[in-house]
């Protein structure tokens, strides 16, 4: 067998990738959540595999992360996706020190080392502000797709202060500032800033290193990817692949396990040749 | 001043009860539950019997002199978080919050009111109408909350002015100039102290008596101190966030009494004991943690669990000291030759080195991690009293940034189930350790703490 899995269930989409011996990702398929964890988690997979174009008897091992993690029935091994994200951002950019992830309902800041392991870590607390449902509740207010709102946003000259941290007073202040003649753009840019200041605050209690990498949903908006990089003052990495590194860091740990640490491997390949 | 130890309570071991004297074995957790059952029998009845009651904290509360005029103790913080532990807490905030309290009113604070808006009923029993209540500065919700009592019980609340630490520079060392005037501002509120108690009982104060408790109080902190030390230990024989708890209790409830001394040996030979066996808390000890901060009583042993499954244990935390009185140093025992002198330092210098000293918490903290061999450093942040979590925030960044020891902040409440959200917190609990083996990892028993050897109570 020459592949492995990862699955990461969050709290929006589950995203499960499928890597080959060489790490190199050969499947991968996003659904957006249902109301069954097992079987969304269940149907990704599937579909990865079938996008892979290999049977489920070729997958050596699967690892499952995310919220949902312990509902992926077929998994092997579960790890947090703070361990998952730290790895696979690394393993996309390597000099990657910090890694933002704002996802659903969690952001996190993490430092990482040079191999991909967990230095520190923060996360908001028990409360959405600051993450993507903050983006949700605009979109809703705005009824705008999440796709326009990074662009929209880009396009305001004098931003509006949003002062709530409540995702869900956010929805009645962004209504507030629209019913006393704001433009969206600028009360956008506005929900924008407040999510990136959110953002920054957790990234400097971990420390900003030298060259960060943005993962999540909320990475494919650009306004967020340009704030964030204003803010923080280092380049921001942001794969095609932002929303599958949860995923694919899941799959690293399934390679570990499945084909051993870099040496073995190495040393397997040159066996082979 | 330990010479002073022997000689203040030379009846404390002799006059414990004679079945002493045949051994039976030791559980400190079912004795625990005992002595508190014990205790609040007693408190149930103390108003038919017309005996005084006094409602205090577990910090600068003056027990030592309540103790001599034979005053019952009642402790509503313990009360609060027994609501917790029995899962009743809910119920009661709810009520206090239909009352018209915030959200953020501390959660004690609201179960407290909560009973007492419910006819009294607590959930070990009732509770007596209290004759006074001693509270103090080290924390301002003590004396709003004796501000209830005074009001709804018609009785007099006494609070303690305790100087604290007055800049980041000045280190409080006993006996120096601004120590002596702070120990004797202390001791002229403890003489008015006095003279309410003698007012209310109708008794005269006796000095010897009061040297005696203080002779019993330091027997309880050299057996405590010493247990502490023990769990140093690879693998450590108790867990101090769980065994812990009911251990410190009884150092509140049962401070200076036969009882609390009898106790406190106990529990240093059974521990003692387990030492010498390399029996540990948990089967596989492959992390030492420190716990920093209060705990979550409602939620507490499924916290505990979620650390135990992966092989980590709490070999020490901050809170068995500053909750125990802010016993933790041999300069805190008593000169039963100077009783009302020697009560007053060691009250000044224990209101220093806790609460309100937290300029030095990561000096504190950095020597804690050394002496316990720990590998991570669990913060608690309390939603409901920022009081005990301002500062965790700098000490964090000392212990990650400078020392490379991880941490882990994690928030949740006293005794309020609404902030416990069990899937996240186990998320950031098998991240934290999920990073602590990507570093290595620490191996089973890895040789690192060992216990000394304590001192002779």
């Amino acid at each position: 067998m020459k592949y492995v899995a990862g699955v990461d269930v969050g709290s929006t989409q589950t995203k499960a990738v499928i890597i080959d011996r060489n790490r190199t990702i050969v499947g991968r398929a996003l659904l957006d959540m249902e109301t069954s964890m097992v079987t969304i988690a269940q149907d990704a997979y599937q579909a990865a595999l079938k996008n892979a174009d290999i049977g489920e008897d070729q997958v050596e091992y699967v690892a499952a992360t995310g919220y949902g993690r312990y509902k992926v029935t077929f998994g092997d091994e579960q790890v947090t996706e703070i361990s998952c994200h730290a790895r696979g951002a690394v393993h996309l950019f390597p000099k990657t020190r910090t890694v933002i992830d704002i996802g659903g309902q969690d952001t996190k800041a993490i430092r990482v080392g040079p191999e991909g392991q967990v230095e520190d870590f923060t996360m908001n607390d028990k409360c959405a502000a600051g993450t993507g449902r903050f983006l949700g509740a605009a979109s809703y207010a705005l009824e705008l797709p999440l796709s326009e709102l990074g662009p929209l946003s880009l396009k305001s000259t004098s931003p509006v202060r949003i002062t709530t941290t409540c995702t869900v007073f956010a929805e009645s202040e962004i209504i507030s500032h629209l019913a006393k003649g704001f433009l969206p753009e600028d009360v956008l840019m506005g929900v924008h800033q407040a999510i990136t200041s959110r953002c920054v605050s957790l990234a400097r209690r971990v420390g900003i290193a030298s060259e960060a990498t943005f993962t999540g949903g909320v990475s494919r908006n650009i306004a967020m990817v340009a704030l964030l990089a204003e803010q923080l003052g280092i380049p921001i990495n942001v794969s095609p692949d932002a929303q599958f590194i949860g995923a694919l860091g899941a799959a690293l740990f399934a390679h570990d396990r499945a084909f051993g640490s870099e040496t073995q491997i190495a040393t397997a390949v040159a066996e082979e040749a | 001043m330990t010479t002073a130890i022997a000689e203040a309570v030379p009846g404390t071991s002799r006059s414990a009860p004679a079945a002493k004297e045949i051994w039976t074995p030791f559980n400190a957790h079912s004795e625990g539950q005992r002595l508190f059952k014990e205790w609040y029998a007693r408190l149930e009845t103390a108003n038919e019997r017309h005996e005084p009651v006094a409602n205090v904290f577990v910090m600068g509360n003056a027990i030592e002199i309540l103790r001599s005029f034979d005053f019952h103790m009642v402790f509503p913080e313990i009360n609060s978080l027994q609501t917790g532990v029995r899962k009743t807490s809910a119920e009661f905030i709810r009520i206090s919050e239909d009352y018209g309290m915030s959200p953020d009113v501390c959660s004690y604070v609201k179960a407290d009111v909560g009973m007492m808006l419910k006819e009294e009923k607590e959930p070990l029993g009732k509770m007596p109408k209290p004759d006074l209540s001693v509270s103090s500065n080290m924390c301002g919700t003590f004396i709003k909350w004796a501000e209830i009592w005074e009001r709804r019980y018609k009785m007099p609340s006494f609070v303690l002015d305790l100087p604290g630490q007055r800049s980041s520079s000045w280190v409080v060392r006993p006996g120096d100039a601004q120590h002596s005037a702070d120990s004797r501002w202390v001791e002229d509120q403890f003489k008015d102290l006095i003279a309410k108690c003698e007012k209310i009982t109708g008794k005269r104060f006796d000095i010897d008596r009061l040297a005696e408790v203080q002779g019993r109080v330091n027997q309880m902190v050299i057996h405590w101190n010493n247990v502490m030390e023990l769990n140093r230990t690879c693998p450590a024989p108790y867990n101090a966030m769980l065994d812990g708890l009911t251990y410190i209790g009884i150092m509140n409830v049962y401070r200076g009494t036969v009882e609390g001394v009898e106790f406190m040996r106990r529990l240093e030979e059974d521990v003692r004991a387990k030492v010498a066996r390399g029996e540990g808390r948990v089967p596989e000890e492959r992390f030492r943690l420190l716990f920093s901060g209060t705990p979550c009583y409602v939620s507490m042993r499924r916290l505990v669990e979620l650390f135990e499954t992966w092989g980590g244990v709490f070999a020490y935390s901050d809170y068995l000291t500053f909750a125990a009185g802010g016993m933790d140093a041999a300069e805190l025992l008593y000169d039963t030759s100077r009783p009302l002198e020697s009560l007053a330092e060691v009250t000044a210098l224990a209101a220093q080195r806790g609460l309100s000293n937290q300029f030095f918490a990561h000096e504190r903290m950095e020597k804690q991690i050394k002496d316990y061999g720990v590998d991570g450093v669990v913060f608690h942040g309390i939603k409901s009293c920022r009081f005990v979590s301002a500062g965790m925030a700098d000490t964090r960044d000392y212990i990650s940034k400078r020392l490379d020891i991880p941490t882990l902040y994690i928030e949740s409440d006293l005794i309020d189930p609404r902030y416990w959200s069990d899937a996240q917190i186990k998320n950031r609990v098998d991240a934290f350790f999920e990073a602590l083996q990507q570093r290595g990892g620490a191996g089973p028993l890895k040789g690192k703490a060992t216990h000394a050897q304590g001192r002779t109570a």
